[in-house]
């Protein structure tokens, strides 16, 4: 018997039982729909963390100082000794601390960061008014700041805050600028605000840097970039380099992109192991109709025997039976899962990316659903004796 | 010969007590016959009507086929003999209710193989000359019963196999029905067909060229009929 006239009867057997076949779809619809939904979220997170990632430039190396103690801190003059190297092409140091800025009678408590010129240009940031802090202003210790958007509104409301006063720790800062509002996982913008780092030396009482921002000078030199930065700074903090215990750590992009490809990486593996869980039930409905419809219809497959039909006739009936339904729901499931990934997007105004892999692997593991779930009843039915199934009730 | 029986028996178990629904028939029957097995219910001639339809196997004894051993056979070659030689006509009829009539026509002819038009045309050949040529769309729900068992008879013509195996095939049908059925079989016994009939009924049986009487899977009676 030709495929195509088993497929057609295997249609027939669907449509007489519209009701129940679509009922049975639904489990493989919703397993596909959910597995292709939530994959379709967890890789646009991913691409959407690389992407910002990648767009603070792959020479960017981040150094986090813990310090050792209170007494081995790094120096803002020590720290720009680095930008002396050839490896190198720009050092961004920061001194961090909280405090309460004022404006009129307005207050807020921020993080302030001291740093240098270099930041913006490191840090990949732009600026929507006004200009950063020059090293003129480093160099004469000018009270100037900038401000991060969300805090300039906040102080300043509609008015224009360049050229404006803030006070903090009872001094009294010119706004110079503005920063463009950025979101990324690494945090946002909005809420900071940027002092020279001399400035910052005085007014947070502290001498030690915090984070320095480095930028390599291109994407090759940034291992011997590291290299020099862990050795000099070994040297400073007299780590001992059998211990774990580490006073700084450095990263760079392709370390920070491959440990948050990982994490997200695991992150879609399992919402997509979850979504695949149900539609591993989506089968077991499959299963479980099939059985039913293969009883009911123990007369028709006596009569289909009686008639000349082989076991493997039989057989192919009811296994394309189950695959048209769980291909068909696949169908339908990758339909609604792209659509309720992309609503999802709208909604929460998130990155959702539907790979052409995730649509085949959905598409295929439902049709092997179909399969696995489908050879038991359909073999049930080929093995019926014809006069048993002929005398059936 | 084309069916021999050699000292077959069938035997059910039920539980404890083994049922001879065949005792030890031998018959043999020949090329263009028309004959009627007859006998009572539970008399054995439905287990006899299913050995010979190759859709039950004997528990000992030889049945032999167009000079086959149906016991040496496995599945497909059972289902390619119910498939090309045999043509099943049953008493409740046994279409699909959800095909049309030559859709249930065209079944027999697409387990044989064939395909498209060939077997479209094939089917409403022998719709036609059962006289349903303007019920091919119908599904057996809206035929009435003589109507149906003309689309069963139909069916088992389509392929064109020498042997119509009809049990009952009147057992549903009002008297009149009963008879245009009748007239039909003796068409095609008249036109080569052997016709092996299974009845209770012995006007009906009579009806036959030769009468083989069954009663506890034993023949008692082997007779030609007298016309």
């Amino acid at each position: 018997m030709d495929i195509l006239q088993t497929v057609k009867i295997a249609f027939r057997g669907i449509l007489d039982n519209k009701l129940r076949s679509f009922l049975t779809m639904l489990g493989i619809i919703i397993g596909v729909t959910s597995v292709i939904a939530l994959v379709s979220i967890g890789q646009g997170a991913t691409a959407k963390v690389t992407e910002q990632i990648q767009s603070l430039g792959s020479n960017l190396l981040t150094v986090n100082i813990m310090g050792r103690g209170a007494n081995t801190t790094l120096r803002y003059d020590e720290a720009m000794e680095f930008a002396n190297s050839p490896n190198i092409s720009a050092v961004a140091p920061v001194i961090t601390g909280n405090i309460t800025v004022k404006h009129a009678n307005k207050n807020s408590s921020v993080q302030v960061q001291g740093t240098n010129g270099d930041f913006l240009t490191v840090r990949n940031y732009q600026l929507s008014k006004g200009r950063f802090i020059a090293p003129t202003d480093v160099n004469m210790r000018q009270k100037v700041v900038v401000l991060g958007s969300q805090i300039a509104e906040d102080l300043f409301g509609l008015v224009d805050p360049v050229g404006q006063e803030i006070k903090m720790g009872g001094q009294t800062f010119k706004v110079i600028g503005i920063l463009e509002s950025t979101s990324s996982m690494m945090g946002s913008n909005e809420e900071e605000i940027y002092i020279p780092i001399t400035v910052a030396e005085r007014l947070l009482q502290t001498r030690g840097v915090r984070v320095m921002y480095i930028q390599a000078s291109s994407q090759d030199t940034v291992t011997l970039a590291t290299n020099e930065i862990s050795s000099k700074l070994s040297r400073i903090f007299k780590d001992n380099p059998d211990s774990d215990f580490q006073s700084f750590r450095v990263f760079d992009q392709t370390q920070m992109l491959d440990t948050i490809n990982q994490a997200t990486g695991t992150l879609t593996m399992m919402l997509g192991g979850i979504a695949a869980i149900s539609l591993l039930v989506g089968g077991i409905g499959i299963m479980n109709i099939m059985l039913v419809s293969v009883t009911e219809r123990t007369r028709e497959i006596g009569i289909r025997k009686a008639l000349g039909a082989r076991k493997r006739d039989v057989m192919s009936q009811f296994l394309i039976e189950s695959l048209v339904i769980s291909g068909i729901g696949g169908v339908i499931g990758i339909v609604t899962g792209f659509l309720l990934s992309r609503g999802i997007a709208q909604l929460m105004n998130m990155g959702v990316k539907t790979t052409y892999s995730v649509v085949a692997v959905a598409f295929g593991f439902s049709m092997l659903v179909g399969v696995f779930f489908g050879i038991y009843p359909a073999n049930k039915a080929s093995n019926l004796k014809p006069i048993e199934a002929l005398r059936y009730e | 010969m084309l069916i021999s029986f050699d000292s077959v028996f069938k035997i059910y178990k039920m539980g404890d007590t083994a049922v001879h629904a065949l005792d030890g028939i031998t018959l043999e029957i020949e090329k263009g016959e028309f004959i009627a097995i007859v006998g009572p219910s539970g008399s054995g001639k439905s287990t006899l009507m299913n050995i010979i339809g190759c859709l039950d196997t004997p528990t000992e004894g030889t049945y032999t086929f167009e000079d086959k051993d149906i016991s040496k056979l496995n599945d497909n070659q059972l289902a390619l003999i119910r498939n090309r030689h045999i043509g099943f006509v049953f008493q409740s009829f046994n279409l699909l209710s959800k095909l049309t009539a030559l859709e249930n026509v065209e079944l027999p002819l697409t387990y044989g193989g064939k395909k498209g038009l060939a077997r479209r045309n094939r089917a409403m050949e022998t719709l036609n000359s059962v006289g349903l040529g303007d019920r091919l769309h119908h599904r057996p729900t809206e035929l009435s019963g003589g109507q149906q068992q003309r689309v069963a008879i139909a069916r088992a013509l389509s392929t064109d196999p020498p042997i119509i195996l009809a049990d009952e095939p009147t057992g549903n049908l009002d008297t009149r029905s009963g008879r245009e059925i009748m007239e039909i079989l003796k068409e095609l016994h008249g036109n080569g067909k052997t016709i092996i009939l299974i009845t209770h009924d012995i006007n009906i049986a009579n009806q036959a060229e030769r009468n083989v009487h069954i009663q506890d899977g034993k023949i008692v009676k082997d007779v030609k009929v007298v016309g």
